[in-house]
């Protein structure tokens, strides 16, 4: 009996202690993401030491797995429940489709307090606006359309670093005769689409970029120039490894990193391997802008959007991070991790590496005339089922040696029609 | 007097007891109509709407159902499932037969032996699926094993051919699956009677003609089990196909399962994923109500 109350005493005790927590707890943001990675996970601790300093509560809900597929099932069963979290990892044109759903908040108070209107580019702020009000921030550009260089590699095979598709082609066929696997690279649909979008970029310029992934228009879809761009695609697949099925990037950017392989067409997200790995941009590795899209900028900018939230303390907290996501400290240690460019114009870009200094100067040139695009293979272009529509007719094409470029394009339209 | 006094003091025990099975029934009842017939339900309701992104209630008609028939990669998937339940339905059931007619010969270890066989079922497919994804890389398996011995012809690369890649799934898949179908066999053989082997041998059968005409045909329930669960095994495959080859090269191993995962949840077409998820319910349907109905109507009989 003793101990029975004893016991009660003690669970009646340890009840207690949470809730004169919670009653003095201070507002509490939760942010759902799939930062998960080495180099993402230690920026996210950046922003959570942050928000932790300036007296709130950091709450994470990390979803890892199938590139955010995951993290969304799980935001969009929450936000149907009634229950969303305060941030989450959300970009491109699936701001609007959740701003339609009008769960978003205003962040118009911050925007105005830290001057955010002067501190974006126009086209990124146009982004984090749903009806005209700022609905999310954004965290860092992304520039899709690099060519990573292994420089070793391209001294032993004697090849050049290649400025034009033309130059590109001797220089893969250089390293093929030198017993090197040209182009690393992995067989899953997304990487597929990121070379296409290169290609198409380089072929068609930003214009005919432009006309084709975001306007859909039927003619440039099924033009010459379009036709032109498949048959590029399939050229290059035969400087890709065979047996690149199901590969993740990473591995393929493994294979240029230990010179097995010469060069990799990514994202600048590959940076971070390399950094990983040790290597220093400029001296162990070169990033020149993929052949023929030297002016042009393919962007694939992250972002979080904020849920309208109900308790007091909660908004507070949210309002921080919003502040936060955005001031220099947070930008620097983020974006160098993540191998991406600052959103902020006004940043001194000393402390990043020469990849980023040259990115950020072709980000300036480029939102001068029309350089600056979506990315379509990153969904900032289209939404989520044309992108999967112009994916599957990608990605069957480039694993299909004997796919006709003429066909390709009358399927593409077929079935971005479809899906629209 | 006594006998009232007793019933009265009985009753509210004996409407408890009355009760109690349905009460303790209900919650699994209750959890069985919403997560599984009310979720069929509301599928069925999505797949004729223009549900995108998020659930919505705009009637579309059949327009959902149409865009589907209109999908290449709807119908490689459905090729895919086709081809690949086929072969996966037949090996398994030919291999699992052979193995438990050769196990039934009392032979020494038959435990041990039996062990190995089944064991591959005690994994998961996600297992199954890895482990067969780096045997049969072409860059680090068999294919790259044999040719480092000096077998320098040799190669196995169907993981990576766009027009042999089904048939990878179905060799890990009947790896998997054919030593539970020896066991079910097995079992089968055990209940045969022994009299009527001996009757047969007495005739001069010689032992072939004896399983394939007297003891194979009376295994028929048997049979039947086994087409069951492999055809449910074959139609609702997804672990395997996205452990071992994410649906590629391209989308040329994709099969059902796959398309409405990938459709409904990470492409934002909920309305036509849902028309594929209703569309696979009806192919197990097909199946599924002919052999409920047969095996009813055989209870009744009895």
């Amino acid at each position: 009996m003793n101990a029975i109350n004893r016991l009660a005493a003690v669970v009646s005790l340890a009840s207690l202690l949470p809730l004169s927590a919670l009653a003095a707890e201070p507002g509490t943001v939760e942010v759902t993401h799939w930062w998960t990675s080495g180099g993402e996970k230690a920026a996210v601790d950046t922003l959570r030491k942050q928000i932790e300093q300036d007296g709130f509560v950091w709450k994470d809900n990390a979803v890892a797995g199938g590139g955010g597929a995951a993290a969304m099932t799980v935001l969009k069963s929450r936000a149907v429940a009634g229950n969303p979290p305060a941030a989450a990892q959300v970009k491109g044109p699936d701001i609007q489709d959740w701003g339609a759903l009008g769960l978003l908040t205003n962040l118009d108070d911050v925007a105005k307090a830290n001057d955010w209107d002067a501190l974006l580019p126009t086209k990124v702020a146009d982004i984090m606006k749903y009806d005209g009000h700022y609905v999310a921030v954004p965290v860092n550009i992304h520039r899709v359309n690099w060519l990573w260089i292994n420089p070793q590699v391209f001294a032993k095979a004697g090849a050049k670093v290649p400025t034009t598709l033309d130059e590109l082609f001797a220089a893969a066929d250089k390293l093929k005769a030198a017993g090197f696997v040209p182009l690393a690279h992995g067989g899953q649909p997304w990487q597929d689409s990121t070379v296409f979008e290169d290609v198409v970029l380089s072929i068609l310029g930003p214009k005919g970029y432009h006309a084709a992934f975001v306007e859909l228009d039927e003619k440039t879809l099924t033009g010459a120039q379009m036709i032109e761009a498949f048959s590029t695609l399939q050229r290059l697949g035969t400087y890709m490894d065979p047996n690149r099925a199901g590969r993740d990037w990473n591995v393929a950017a493994a294979e240029v990193i230990n010179g097995k392989a010469g060069m990799q067409i990514m994202g600048d997200w590959a940076k971070s391997e390399w950094t990983a790995a040790g290597k220093i941009a400029g001296k162990d590795y070169e990033c020149v802008a993929f052949p023929g899209t030297q002016g042009s900028f393919a962007y694939n900018i992250d972002s979080l959007v904020m849920f309208r939230l109900k308790d007091e303390n909660d908004i507070k907290a949210q309002n921080d991070l919003a502040k936060v996501a955005l001031e220099p400290a947070f930008q620097t240690v983020f974006n160098q991790n993540k191998g991406s460019l600052p959103v902020r114009q006004d940043m001194d870009m000393g402390p990043f590496d020469a990849c980023t200094q040259k990115s950020a100067a072709d980000f300036k040139a480029a939102e001068q005339g029309d350089g600056l695009q979506p990315s379509m293979a990153h969904n900032m272009a289209t939404s989520l089922a044309v992108q999967g529509a112009i994916f599957d007719v990608v990605t069957n094409f480039l694993n299909d040696p004997k796919a006709d470029p003429a066909k390709a394009v009358k399927q593409l339209d077929s079935a971005i029609k479809s899906a629209k | 007097m006594s006998t009232i006094a007793v019933l009265n003091k009985a009753s509210p025990l004996d409407a408890l007891q009355r009760w109690l099975p349905r009460l303790v029934l209900a919650p699994s009842m209750l959890i069985v109509l919403v997560g599984f017939y009310g979720y069929i339900l509301w599928t069925f309701v999505l797949s004729f709407t223009n549900s995108s992104f998020m659930p919505s209630y705009k009637w579309v008609g059949l327009a959902q159902y149409a865009r589907l028939m209109d999908n290449d990669r709807w119908w490689v998937a459905s090729k895919n499932l086709l081809l690949f339940g086929g072969m996966f339905i037949g090996i398994s059931l030919v291999v699992g037969v052979l193995l438990a007619v050769l196990l039934d010969q009392r032979i020494r270890r038959e435990g041990f032996i039996r062990t190995v066989y089944l064991y591959p079922m005690a994994l998961s497919m996600i297992v199954t699926g890895t482990a067969w994804k780096w045997l049969l890389n072409p860059g680090l398996g068999l294919d790259k094993m044999l040719r480092d011995w000096g077998w320098e012809g040799f190669r196995l690369d169907w993981l990576v051919d766009p027009d042999r890649v089904v048939y990878c799934l179905v060799i890990a898949a009947v790896w998997q699956a054919s030593g539970f179908v020896m066991a079910l066999f097995l079992a089968g053989l055990r209940g045969v009677d022994p009299s009527i082997i001996r009757a047969a041998q007495v005739d001069g059968a010689s032992l072939p003609t004896i399983y394939l005409r007297i003891v194979l045909p009376s295994l028929r329930p048997v049979f039947f089990s086994a087409l069951m669960i492999l055809a449910h095994i074959a139609i609702k495959s997804f672990d395997l196909v996205a452990a071992m080859t994410a649906g590629g090269p391209g989308y040329a191993s994709d099969l059902p399962a796959m398309f409405m995962y990938s459709f409904t949840f990470s492409r934002g077409q909920m309305g036509m994923g849902s028309a594929s998820a209703i569309l696979m319910l009806g192919a197990i349907l097909a199946i599924l109500v002919p052999y409920l109905y047969s095996e009813l109507r055989s209870k009744r009989h009895e």
